[in-house]
């Protein structure tokens, strides 16, 4: 069956945040913070950013005002729903000391928060993440309760970014799945009108709350074509089934020498990532050794300490853990995983101080990774 | 036999300094009490007169090498410490005093001083590392006074000091500060310099100035190469690494480099 397309105005919007207050989420939306437009909470429609768009480069990101007022005519900024649901900083328990040692442990609570504006990248992004942190043997359980208690209205985008590359990582430009509300902006004279599509249960019933008109015919095909146009309008691409070939051919590539000159290993790339997971856990206790916590904070394989181990680090050159990153993202994921852990939102790009280029790597180590490297495991990789 | 165990006696010792990185053990207000009752100050002179002789189990070193007589009681200093701890960006790297390394200090001495024949001074500025055997080194102009405390409490439990040495972006990105250098163009030395402050300039709009000097695989010619791609000149670039770790050699070489580049 076909599902019920609606109309909303751009004032259904108020009412749409009011509703989900109702229900209990806290709304969050894209708002202007300093030089960029980050997840914030959003009070009300006002604070959306509109009118401001913002261009990418390597290295570079910018706000610039638009032509009109589109409240989603942006793209992906320095962070993603990652900072909400896999947040940087948590304590995992809480010891204290009085004559015995008393354990601490809450369970996280579920935290309802309604996301207004993903795009289709940063869906494929929660994706990734359920499947590493929901989907194995081991449940993360702060990620749980925040996934759990979180609703997701999708923005489909209708243009693309110059670092984007969604279309051939097959992940947008619009959203297919992993919504609970899809919504397309038309963007009018003065302000939006949108086509919203519900992906879920609790969508359809918000949807039918906001006793929205229906969808005029045509809209639903004006939305394809212009999210199609947005994915050919993309100069950026990887080809994820290819991948992992080329990087298994390539370990002894000279081009990795190349880009550890440009490394700053600082970092960046896997804060910025909307799918970088990994974590370090830190302890800190009192002075008079009374009370201890034990804390989970966001690591980066681009750290020195990130592979120590008793004797000292195994990656020990920027080197070793560019190829790493970039591997794991492109072919080791999807051996472990089945999906790569790249969803092509660019934002490694634009967000790398020294402007290295994922997609350009991968292009550099493609063009020339024939029978001239040797293939399988080197055992002098650093 | 008393089953009260002896408290580790700990001494702060100065070199060539401004004074601020032992004010951060003054400042530590609650936790300086914690810290008297944990352990015994022998010896700190800027806290109290009472100063007892050593052998101690930790030293605190701030401050640089800059005369004959600090060099050879950094040796004296060093033989009394179970545990040798420099402290500050002038016990690590030579402090913002190490420019002279740079240039004639004989010149400046003649420039400043009425009668420079009274002074006697060593030519350049060189960290606690250089003389004797340093058991960790904490970073910062000034030290972060909780670092301090991490490292005191680390130390007393038998753990290793949880202290990153990656670099400041990523404190940054935890705080959810935007990138000046991506998002305004705004040259920052964040992507090579040591975490530890929390990401403190950057959080209210300006580039990082290096206090916590080069993290751990700092690639200074790189960001300089970025920095020249913002516009910014060789004298500036030289600027932006000279300052309070100028003596680190990563920054140091690429301050040299760019000079003549």
């Amino acid at each position: 069956m076909r599902k019920k397309q609606y109309r909303l105005h751009q004032s259904d919007l108020s009412s749409l945040l009011e509703n989900l207050r109702r229900r209990g989420y806290q709304p969050y939306g894209p708002q202007r913070r300093d030089h960029a437009i980050e997840w914030l909470p959003l009070d009300g429609i006002h604070q959306l950013p509109a009118g401001w768009t913002t261009t990418t480069a390597p290295a570079t990101y910018r706000m610039q005002e638009r032509s009109d007022q589109a409240l989603f005519g942006y793209w992906t900024g320095p962070d993603s729903l990652k900072k909400l649901l896999h947040p940087p900083e948590a304590c995992l328990l809480k010891a204290e000391y009085n004559g015995g040692v008393r354990f601490v442990r809450q369970a996280p609570a579920e935290v309802k928060r309604a996301f207004i504006g993903v795009r289709a990248c940063d869906l494929a992004a929660v994706a990734a993440l359920d499947r590493v942190l929901l989907s194995d043997r081991w449940v993360d359980d702060i990620y749980q309760a925040n996934r759990n208690g979180a609703l997701l209205i999708a923005v489909n985008c209708t243009s693309s970014a110059p670092t984007c590359f969604c279309a051939s990582m097959g992940s947008g430009p619009r959203a297919r799945s992993g919504y609970d509300i899809a919504l397309t902006e038309r963007v009018g004279d003065g302000s939006s009108e949108f086509l919203a599509e519900p992906g879920s249960e609790a969508g359809a019933s918000i949807l039918e709350e906001l006793t929205a008109l229906a969808a005029p015919a045509g809209w639903e095909k004006e939305a394809e074509e212009s999210c199609q146009s947005a994915a050919a309008a993309q100069t950026r691409a990887v080809d994820a089934s290819s991948a992992p070939a080329v990087i298994d051919r390539t370990f002894d590539h000279p081009r990795w020498d190349q880009t550890a000159r440009r490394c700053l290993a600082c970092g960046n790339c896997t804060s910025v990532c909307p799918t970088c997971f990994c974590v370090n856990i830190e302890e800190r206790n009192a002075l008079d050794l009374r009370s201890a916590e034990r804390l989970r904070v966001w690591d980066s394989c681009f750290t020195q300490a990130f592979t120590y181990i008793h004797g000292g680090s195994i990656r020990t050159t920027p080197k070793s853990r560019y190829r790493q990153w970039l591997s794991h993202k492109l072919a080791r994921w999807q051996e472990q995983f089945g999906m790569p852990g790249c969803t092509g939102c660019g934002r490694c790009i634009a967000w790398c101080p020294a402007g290295i280029d994922i997609t350009e790597e991968m292009a550099a180590l493609e063009a020339s990774s024939g029978s001239t490297y040797p293939t399988g495991v080197s055992t002098h990789g650093n | 036999m008393s089953s009260e165990p002896t408290r580790p006696r700990i001494a702060v010792f100065k070199f060539a300094s401004c004074d601020g990185c032992q004010l951060s053990l003054l400042d530590l207000e609650d936790d300086l009490l914690a810290i008297a009752g944990a352990v015994e100050i022998a010896y700190f002179p800027e806290a109290s007169r009472r100063m007892l002789k050593g052998p101690y189990d930790i030293a605190l070193v701030e401050g640089s090498i800059t005369t004959h007589h600090d060099a050879n009681l950094i040796q004296k200093v060093r033989r009394s410490a179970r545990t040798l701890i420099s402290i500050g960006a002038c016990a690590t790297s030579g402090g913002i005093q190490a420019l002279r390394n740079f240039a004639d200090s004989g010149e400046y001495v003649r420039m400043v001083y009425a009668k420079p024949d009274f002074i006697s001074t060593l030519r350049m500025s060189t960290p606690i590392g250089e003389h004797v055997p340093v058991d960790f080194e904490l970073r910062g102009c000034p030290i972060q006074k909780n670092h301090l405390v991490e490292l005191i409490t680390a130390t007393l439990a038998g753990r290793k000091p949880a202290i990153p040495t990656s670099s400041v972006c990523l404190e940054c990105k935890r705080r959810s500060n935007v990138c000046l250098m991506v998002a305004a163009g705004t040259p920052c030395l964040g992507p090579v310099t040591q975490a530890g402050c929390g990401a403190l300039c950057p959080a209210y709009g300006r580039g990082c100035y290096g206090c916590f000097g080069p993290m751990e695989s700092a690639n200074a010619p790189s960001l300089a190469e970025r920095f020249t791609i913002l516009g910014a000149q060789p004298p500036e670039i030289e600027r932006a690494f000279r300052t309070y770790n100028a003596w680190a050699w990563q920054f140091r070489k690429v301050s040299e480099e760019v000079r003549t580049s």
